[in-house]
């Protein structure tokens, strides 16, 4: 029941952040901090869920370390998603029958 | 006077279909790891594939499994969503403006399920209104795909090997990195950000372990994004045309 409960609230929550500036708000954000914090916030929240959660991924420190330094890599000479994340993957599985 | 409208309510969904192409494949990619990753996390095929169909969101649904998997509060739930998809209110705004006049109020809910990164990104950079056919092709094809990769994806992650799959566990956050460091590397703004925001989710795992998961996120993104805004703020209008 509870599982429910979580998709309902999040489901919703997500929902109403983008319904209600579509359907009802029609000002402009005029704030430059507003702004710049609204452009900053997907970077900082994607940063900070991925460390050190990347870290405890695979349940094993060493190959998830592996998997994190060839996906950062990949990324530095913007290799696509799909390439960086299969890339990791294999790494880490490559290294787990390694170590 | 209006170009998209000119078509057909047929071709423009059709043409809308066709430009969400490119991210219903990226989606899919996406949705598959995000799969694994929920499987992994102890939720099951249904749980996962209900998720991604109701929200249509990575970084949201990534945080929000690790709510559930740890037990968290609802309001906890409530706050991480909130903060995390912030951005998608900006962009709601932003997309409000480019409406053709058959926007009314039922198209604009229905077509608000489906304000995301990388459609924002195409409808923004459409020429002349956005017709409501346009808008329902393009979030039709990406939600789509974005629910049969995650359902293929747990499907996967309970079938496949468990040296296999905890490998696999790593592309969901190898994808946030390939989303995040080359803004960065072209933007030294971008990298204080991303940096302080990695460095406060070190801390509060090390220093703060009583914090949990998701409000450690959104003190660490609300921190280091305000930390960004304060001593490097964002010259140019960020959505171009907008203001």
């Amino acid at each position: 029941m509870s599982i429910v409960i979580y998709i309902a609230v999040m489901a919703g929550v997500t929902y109403l952040i983008r319904m209600i500036p579509f359907t009802a708000f029609r000002r402009q954000i005029k704030s430059r901090f507003f702004r710049s914090f609204l452009y900053y916030v997907p970077y900082a929240v994607l940063s900070a869920m991925t460390v050190p959660a990347i870290f405890y991924a695979t349940g094993n420190m060493a190959t998830a370390a592996v998997g994190t330094v060839v996906a950062v890599l990949l990324a530095y000479f913007d290799m696509p998603l799909i390439v960086v994340a299969l890339a990791a993957s294999a790494a880490a599985f490559l290294s787990g029958m390694i170590l | 006077m209006i170009r998209q409208s000119q078509f057909s309510p047929f071709s423009s969904f059709f043409q809308g279909m066709l430009d969400g192409v490119p991210i219903a494949l990226g989606y899919f990619s996406v949705s598959f790891g995000f799969g694994i990753t929920a499987v992994r996390a102890g939720l099951s095929v249904l749980t996962a594939t209900v998720i991604s169909l109701c929200n249509l969101t990575s970084a949201g649904q990534a945080a929000g499994v690790a709510i559930m998997a740890a037990g968290g509060s609802f309001l906890e739930m409530a706050l991480t969503q909130l903060v995390i998809n912030l951005r998608y209110g900006l962009m709601s705004l932003s997309l409000s403006q480019k409406l053709d006049e058959s926007f009314h109020t039922p198209r604009r809910l229905l077509v608000s399920y489906g304000i995301t990164d990388e459609i924002f990104a195409m409808a923004s950079s459409k020429e002349g209104k956005l017709s409501p056919g346009y808008m329902y092709g393009l979030i039709l094809i990406a939600a789509f795909c974005w629910t049969l990769g995650t359902y293929l994806g747990a499907v996967a992650g309970q079938m496949l090997p468990a040296s296999l799959t905890s490998a696999m566990g790593l592309m969901l956050y190898a994808m946030f990195i390939a989303i995040i460091i080359p803004p960065a590397r072209k933007s030294r703004s971008v990298m204080v950000v991303v940096i302080t925001a990695a460095l406060c989710g070190l801390l509060f795992h090390y220093s703060l372990p009583w914090v949990t998961s998701g409000f450690a996120i959104i003190l660490s993104g609300v921190a280091a994004a305000a930390v960004g805004a304060l001593v490097l703020p964002v010259n140019e209008e960020p959505e171009g045309e907008a203001a």
